[in-house]
């Protein structure tokens, strides 16, 4: 694994004490350095909530029910009704209310059991979130951060399966989040709620129960990861794969594949798609000459196609020995067909496919 | 225990019959009296007493029992790993659909959520192209393209996956019958905790304002998801909450209070006096999805508790051989051929094929101005295609 982008690394003595402090205060154990995705979400909105008494959580089934997908497991049982509140099905109503509650000094973590039900309540994201900030002339900044799984989940057909990712990242004013494993759940979890600003930080369902390796370093209360700073996952010369959430990990399995036929692909793992680390993806770019972008959305005016119009019109373009190639989802509306839902995302041959095809190989 | 109706005895012969009616159904129309309705705003309710043939008995007890089947045979499928994704039960709700439907003309339409599998079947589809849509196979209802919550059929616009949106739907579905003059009612079904959706209101409000045919049901089956509707709803006076509508609280689980509202809703509706909200006391039995055990924000009691009281089957069932207007015998011939009807549709929708991936890219149009779709990469190109029939396109 290669490098890690972290802030605030504690000094070796107060690591030290926390780890001491921790083993003896919580259940996780640090000898099995694993945790699910959905348990960094988890630790990271307990560790904020305990940390600031203005976060509280609020949504569908968030509170007695522990989340739809048990993400806030056990923080109504730890931090009562006052701040882990179940909302009725009104999804313009809650987001209202948070943003509302936002701009009166709270920290609200809106959760919307799925992003696609954001839909009704895309206005207050945008305009009571994004633009207040702006409208106010600087005065009434929003912190307030909408969570929630985004993009495909398994057999929910259309209007189940949708990717939010280049919707909401078009604003200006909205920082747009979309994590792929643990750490990244959590540290930048951990920052959005930190910062001033409206976050919209999109999930993934299908990665919730997944385990990835995790360091003390992560588990640390104060541990957040910037937002706006992508991450290389893997180091390789010859291609460079820019993708985000489920997309980093066909990235890094396309990347695996062509590893055992000499050819060694870079890949980003954006983290943030706004702001957009592009001077990530130049430095890389300008080293393999190639880039293939990776994500599970509609192809049209995607991430894919933001990534690909700011390289044009930065020197990496005069670097490119190919044209920027995207790998999305096909631009069809979701099928619950099986085999035609597996043909609606993209798959580890069409990337492999398309890195052979760049590369003249 | 609530919903039983009272059997109002005839004539001598009803009575001799009763004696009979293990062997023979002599009878062939009996008279019930429903639980009372409760009304707002409105000053005379539904008939309180029914007449019910032994033709539409069979019937009734007919739909109410294939729905059940078809809900099992989800239920297992989706156990199988077969159904994918969501699975929505209406199991306890049958009443509901079958008492509304009962009253349906020709003219009248329907939009619901995603519980959507019995109302499809009434609709007119086959139980073997409802379960293939489950299956995500060719002779589904929707090709296999719209799986559990998207289903359609004429005077059914389905199905519909987000919860609330199918309200404002329906009143432009009912717009529509008032625009084009065609005298029929749009019955618009949502769910308790569908009821406090923002778009209700609005379009409660629009219908008023406009008059518009439609009929606001409201299927309150006690929860949304894991949520009690008392934890939900500031007001679970659910048939009230048109405020200038009228309403009718209804006994959802007994059939014949249910279409004696829908009776009375449609002649409303048709009459020119704008929408009406129903509510009909309901309960389902599975949890929300499949994927819910639904034992968790309520006790195993009170599901059980339902399900030898007010069960809508058996209680229906129990009614008509009452009354004699079927018997045992044929009861039980009924349920061994819906049986045999529902496992070889079953049997079917598991050995039906998936349609060919050159369909991806079918009907994102009606009328395509562009041939090419992309698919995954520009390397994957493929060819827009045209399948479906288009009501709308001329
Ligand atoms: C806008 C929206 N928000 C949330 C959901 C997730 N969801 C699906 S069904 C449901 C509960 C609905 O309950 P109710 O209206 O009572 O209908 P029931 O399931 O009881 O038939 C929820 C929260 C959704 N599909 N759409
Ligand atoms: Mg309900």
């Amino acid at each position: 694994m290669a490098f890690t982008i972290s802030f605030h690394k504690p000094s070796a003595l107060t690591n030290t004490v926390k780890i001491l402090k921790r083993s003896l205060n919580t259940t996780r154990v640090l000898a099995n350095k694993q945790m699910t995705v959905r348990d960094a979400l988890n630790s990271a909105m307990d560790d904020e909530m305990e940390r600031d008494e203005r976060v509280f959580i609020l949504g569908e089934e968030v509170a007695m029910y522990d989340g739809a997908y048990k993400v806030s497991r056990g923080l109504y049982k730890k931090y009562g009704e006052k701040r882990v509140i179940d909302t009725p099905i009104t999804e313009i109503g809650f987001a209202g209310i948070a943003v509302g509650a936002a701009m009166a000094g709270l920290r609200p973590i809106c959760e919307f059991m799925t992003f696609n039900f954001s839909l009704q309540a895309i206005d207050h994201v945008i305009n009571s979130a994004a633009k207040t900030f702006y409208m106010s002339a600087g005065l009434v900044n929003v912190p307030i951060v909408f969570r929630g799984p985004n993009g495909a989940a398994a057999g929910v057909a259309a209007q189940h399966s949708q990717c939010f990712g280049a919707w909401y990242s078009q604003c200006p004013g909205l920082k747009v989040i979309s994590p792929y494993n643990s750490e990244d759940a959590r540290g930048l979890l951990k920052a959005a709620i930190r910062d001033p600003d409206p976050v919209v930080f999109l999930e993934n369902e299908l990665l919730y129960g997944n385990q990835y390796p995790i360091t003390d370093e992560v588990l640390d209360k104060d541990f957040v990861l910037p937002i706006g700073k992508a991450k290389i996952e893997r180091k390789g010369d010859h291609i460079t794969f820019v993708a985000h959430s489920k997309g980093v990990e066909l990235a890094l399995d396309a990347a695996k594949e062509l590893s055992s036929v000499g050819i060694e692909a870079e890949v980003i793992n954006l983290r943030s798609l706004r702001p957009l680390d592009i001077n990530t993806i130049i430095q890389s770019v300008v080293r393999t000459n190639h880039i293939i972008s990776i994500e599970q959305g509609w192809p049209y005016a995607g991430i894919g196609s933001e990534i690909s119009a700011q390289i044009m019109e930065s020197e990496a373009f005069y670097h490119l020995d190919a044209p920027v190639i995207r790998v999305t989802g096909a631009d069809v509306p979701m099928p619950y067909t099986k085999s035609l839902e597996i043909a609606a995302l993209p798959q580890i041959n069409n990337i492999v496919d398309a890195a052979k095809k760049l590369l003249g190989v | 225990m609530n919903g039983s109706s009272v059997l109002r005895k005839h004539s001598l012969k009803n009575v001799l019959s009763i004696f009979e009616s293990r062997f023979f159904s002599s009878t062939s129309e009996a008279t019930f009296e429903t639980k009372p309705f409760k009304l707002h705003k409105l000053e005379n309710g539904p008939s309180t007493t029914v007449t019910l043939s032994s033709e539409d008995a069979i019937k009734y007890y007919k739909q109410m029992q294939t729905i059940r089947r078809i809900e099992t045979a989800a239920g297992n499928l989706y156990k199988e790993k077969i159904v994918r994704g969501f699975c929505h039960l209406y199991s306890g709700q049958e009443a509901c659909a079958v008492g509304m439907k009962a009253m349906f003309r020709d003219t009248d339409s329907i939009i619901t959520a995603y519980r959507a599998h019995g109302w499809t079947y009434l609709m007119g589809v086959d139980p073997f192209s409802v379960l293939s849509e489950l299956t995500g196979r060719k002779s589904g209802n929707a090709r296999g393209k719209g799986g559990s919550m998207h289903m359609y059929a004429k005077n059914f616009y389905g199905g519909n996956g987000i919860v609330g949106a199918q309200v404002p739907l329906g009143a432009g579905i009912a717009l529509a019958a008032k625009y084009l003059g065609t005298g029929g009612v749009c019955f618009t079904l949502y769910g308790d905790g569908a009821a406090n959706q923002g778009q209700v209101f609005e379009a409660y409000n629009m219908s008023k304002l406009w008059d518009i045919p439609c009929v606001y049901v409201c299927e309150n089956n006690g929860y949304g998801m894991g949520t009690s509707s008392e934890r939900a709803s500031a007001s679970v006076a659910y048939y009230t909450r048109g405020d200038y509508i009228p309403g009718i609280w209804v006994d959802g689980m007994d059939i014949l209070a249910v279409r004696e509202a829908a009776r009375f809703a449609i002649d409303y509706c048709s009459s020119g006096k704008g929408p009406l909200v129903m509510e009909t006391a309901t309960y389902r039995y599975s949890g929300h999805s499949m994927s819910d055990p639904g034992t968790s924000y309520r006790t195993r009691d009170e599901i059980q508790e339902v399900r030898q009281t007010r069960d809508p089957i058996t209680s229906f069932k129990e009614k008509i051989i009452g009354a004699n207007l079927v018997n045992i015998d044929e009861l039980k011939q009924i349920d061994k051929e819906i049986k045999a009807q529902i496992d070889d549709a079953v049997k079917r929708a598991k050995a039906d094929t998936e349609i060919p991936l050159s369909e991806l890219s079918g009907d994102i149009y009606a009328k395509p101005l562009e041939t090419k779709v992309r698919g995954v990469s520009p390397f994957e190109s493929l060819e827009h295609i045209r399948i479906g029939q288009a009501v709308n396109l001329n």
